[in-house]
């Protein structure tokens, strides 16, 4: 009897411990299975693995001639219609050149590459040294502030040597600056790369015609470039100072560029020298820098920022996907803007093919005698969206024209 | 010895297959909640596509434009002044009609004042009045201060929607049985969702305007069991692409999740275009979110939506 009961008691216990054994073995084979869509990601995630992923994505935004990234296609989106952003990327043709560093490559050039600069026609990424991979162009000099201007003038150099026939617009962006380059492409569609013109947020000090700030990019036109390079090639121009935006601009001071006012046509600003928080949000205390150095007067809160934004500096990775996704993406749905500029000049005749044309003609030269309708709200009265061509001397100054309201508000709503 | 050693080996065997036989049969699934195998009980809703609404006429989406208005119920406390404040100058201006319910009046600012501290107790006297108040009003958006809205976009969602059929949307949350909206991240009702939850409000067995006081449940909870009650669930608001609208983190997190995921293209995998809510944003923050979703844009780019949403009056951040 005992052994019977004995023997019978290790068979449930037996029982009993098969059961829970393959239980928790099921369990954990089960989990195991689940890993691999995990571990499958996990893997893959392994940096050369992750590296050949992007080079391949990469194959097909960018031709890569040497360390320069042709764009083959200007990133669309689903549902939209882009044809005036389409047509302005033919006719304003813009080489970005960014200021970057060997230590900077994967933690800030990587996502200007992965971000704005895919809106370049031509973009290329100046360092000290050659990194065929990333790829950037090596420009022979140090690293550090006291190399800044030494690599802008061989970074200008390059860029007119080997692109100057593949753009009309040359900017200059450091890894931390954001750029809106469909905005910028708006900003120039009114003046002619072979016009001396240079554009960005424009300082006061230390020279007559003040100077654009290098943190928040600035653009040369072509014939301002050929001066640029023909200044050193004579002398007029030398390395002075290490202080890159001052010494720029009074170096195209000197060889007749103009610094030009890139606001838009609200008399807001579009080169922003800080993050949009600081902008919209922040208080700059008086006896900051800033409010000394600003050829225009500073404005705060909302009227601190075109809606056409061109660019922002101090930009951190982080903020760089975040205004993409603001700009490019995150919309709200069947809104009318309140700011809705005139088109330029050129696009304007295509425009009146498919639109009742609104847009009365000043007629003179080049400048857009466009409309601007405000919306019901403060911007009610209405201006003339014409913008000066020259700051100096007068050349061409334009007086507001009177509009009526009526006629322009319904025909304007699906532009810009 | 012997015979009780062979006696346990063949239990264990026999356990074993036992075991293996049950899991076969499909009688229990060890470990995982909901495997994929589970049938697909979550309810979603998406936006109409651009296919749907080029079946409406023009007309109708002229009228629908105006049709889809939508009250905001936002629940405040004088803790949260600034983000009360931020609220009322920035997202609130795009509701149709946007109140304020306190537990306490403030001086600074106006709100209906509920005399309440209990979460739920709160909610149940906000909705109520805002049933009473509703005037034509068919849309109800309840969310506290500090998540941002862009009602344009909720207005899409709902669109093609009936407001006279119960819905009950937003980001949604399984726990145990139960699936709820996520408060967090806002939460939308119906008109008629809105009349039966009133309703069952009369039941202070089903749906008591205190919770039960040894079972404290969250309000959100309360509010999904209380709607169940009468037959409404709780449906995800997705967009065509099957991403959710409804967001309980800010962009700038959402995008730091995927800078740590290693994604390929971190803005396609953040967020939806027509995202309707994100939450955990300071005050300037939601003011830069106003300049980000109303003005910044890039010149050329337009879309041809199918209703129009004119700024509200009085207002210079959007």
């Amino acid at each position: 009897m005992k052994g019977l009961s004995g023997s019978r008691c290790c068979f449930y216990m037996g029982f009993l411990v098969g059961t829970l054994s393959l239980y928790f073995l099921r369990q954990v084979w089960f989990e195991m299975s689940m890993e691999p869509d995990v571990l499958g990601e996990g893997q893959d995630s392994s940096v050369a693995a992750l590296s050949k992923k992007r080079q391949a994505s990469d194959s097909n935004n960018w031709r890569m001639e040497g360390a320069t990234l042709i764009n083959l296609n200007h990133p669309h989106h689903i549902g939209e219609d882009s044809s005036v952003a389409d047509e302005l990327y033919r006719k304003v043709r813009i080489l970005c050149w960014v200021m970057t560093g060997p230590s900077n490559l994967q933690t800030k050039a990587r996502h200007v590459k992965a971000t704005w600069s895919r809106h370049c026609n031509v973009v290329v990424f100046m360092s000290s040294i050659d990194d065929p991979d990333f790829p950037t162009v090596g420009l022979g000099t140090g690293e550090g502030r006291d190399q800044l201007y030494w690599k802008t003038i061989r970074a200008f150099h390059y860029a007119l040597e080997h692109h100057g026939n593949d753009a009309d617009w040359f900017l200059k962006a450091d890894d931390d600056t954001f750029v809106v380059v469909d905005n910028l492409r708006w900003v120039l569609s009114n003046h002619t790369p072979e016009e001396p013109l240079y554009f960005g947020k424009r300082f006061k000090p230390y020279a007559k015609q003040g100077y654009m700030s290098g943190g928040a990019g600035y653009v040369l036109s072509k014939e301002a470039l050929r001066r640029f390079v023909e200044g050193f090639k004579t002398k007029v121009c030398t390395h002075t100072t290490s202080v890159e935006d001052l010494a720029l601009g009074q170096c195209l001071e000197k060889m007749g560029v103009l610094a030009m006012d890139s606001r838009d046509t609200l008399q807001r600003e579009t080169f922003h020298p800080f993050v949009p928080e600081h902008h919209l949000t922040g208080k700059f205390s008086k006896s900051f820098w800033y409010w000394s150095y600003c050829y225009y007067p500073i404005v705060e809160g909302p009227r601190c920022c075109s809606d056409l934004a061109v660019s922002f500096h101090y930009v951190d990775a982080e903020l760089m996907y975040t205004l993409e996704y603001w700009t490019y993406h995150l919309r709200a749905y069947g809104y009318r803007y309140r700011y809705r500029p005139p088109l330029s000049q050129g696009l304007v005749e295509r425009q009146a093919q498919t639109e009742r044309p609104t847009v009365g003609t000043a007629g003179r030269g080049r400048t857009p005698a466009g409309i601007t309708v405000g919306g019901d709200g403060d911007q009610s009265k209405a201006e003339s969206g014409a913008k000066p061509l020259s700051d100096k001397g007068g050349k061409e100054t334009l007086g507001k024209i009177p509009i009526d309201n009526n006629r322009t508000a319904v025909t304007q709503e699906r532009q810009g | 010895m012997l015979s009780e050693g062979s006696s346990f080996m063949k239990g264990m065997a026999l356990g074993g297959i036992f075991c293996l036989l049950l899991s076969l049969l499909g009688s229990f699934t060890p470990g995982m909640q909901s495997s994929p195998e589970d049938q697909h009980h979550h309810h979603h809703i998406k936006a109409p596509t651009n296919d749907e609404l080029q079946s409406l006429s023009e007309p109708q989406m002229v009228e629908l434009s105006q049709k889809v208005r939508v009250y905001c119920v936002i629940m405040v406390q004088p803790k949260v002044l600034v983000y009360w404040a931020t609220a009322k100058d920035t997202w609130g201006k795009h509701c149709d009609q946007a109140v304020f319910y306190s537990s306490e009046s403030a001086k600074a600012l106006e709100a209906v004042d509920l005399n309440e501290q209990d979460e739920w107790a709160k909610l149940h006297k906000a909705l109520k009045h805002a049933y009473d108040n509703s005037g034509d009003l068919r849309w109800f958006f309840v969310a506290r201060p500090t998540t941002f809205a862009i009602i344009e976009n909720l207005k899409y969602l709902v669109l093609a929607k009936d407001p006279n059929e119960p819905f009950y949307i937003g980001h949604t949350v399984k726990s145990g049985e139960l699936e709820y909206v996520e408060y967090e991240s806002g939460i939308v009702l119906s008109y008629e969702a809105l009349r039966r939850l009133v309703n069952v409000f009369k039941d202070g067995e089903k749906c008591p305007e205190r919770g039960r006081s040894l079972w404290k449940l969250s309000e959100e909870k309360q509010l999904a069991i209380c709607l169940k009650y009468t037959g409404v669930f709780a449906e995800n608001g997705e967009d065509t692409q099957g991403k959710g609208l409804f967001n309980s983190k800010s962009v700038g997190s959402l995008i730091e999740d995927g800078m740590s995921k290693n994604s390929l293209d971190v803005v396609e995998g953040c967020c939806s275009d027509l995202a309707i809510t994100f939450s955990g944003m300071s005050p300037n923050q939601m003011q830069v979110m106003m300049f980000g979703v109303y003005r910044l844009r890039p010149y050329g780019h337009n879309f041809h939506d199918s209703l129009i949403f004119l700024p509200p009056d009085g207002s210079d951040n959007d």
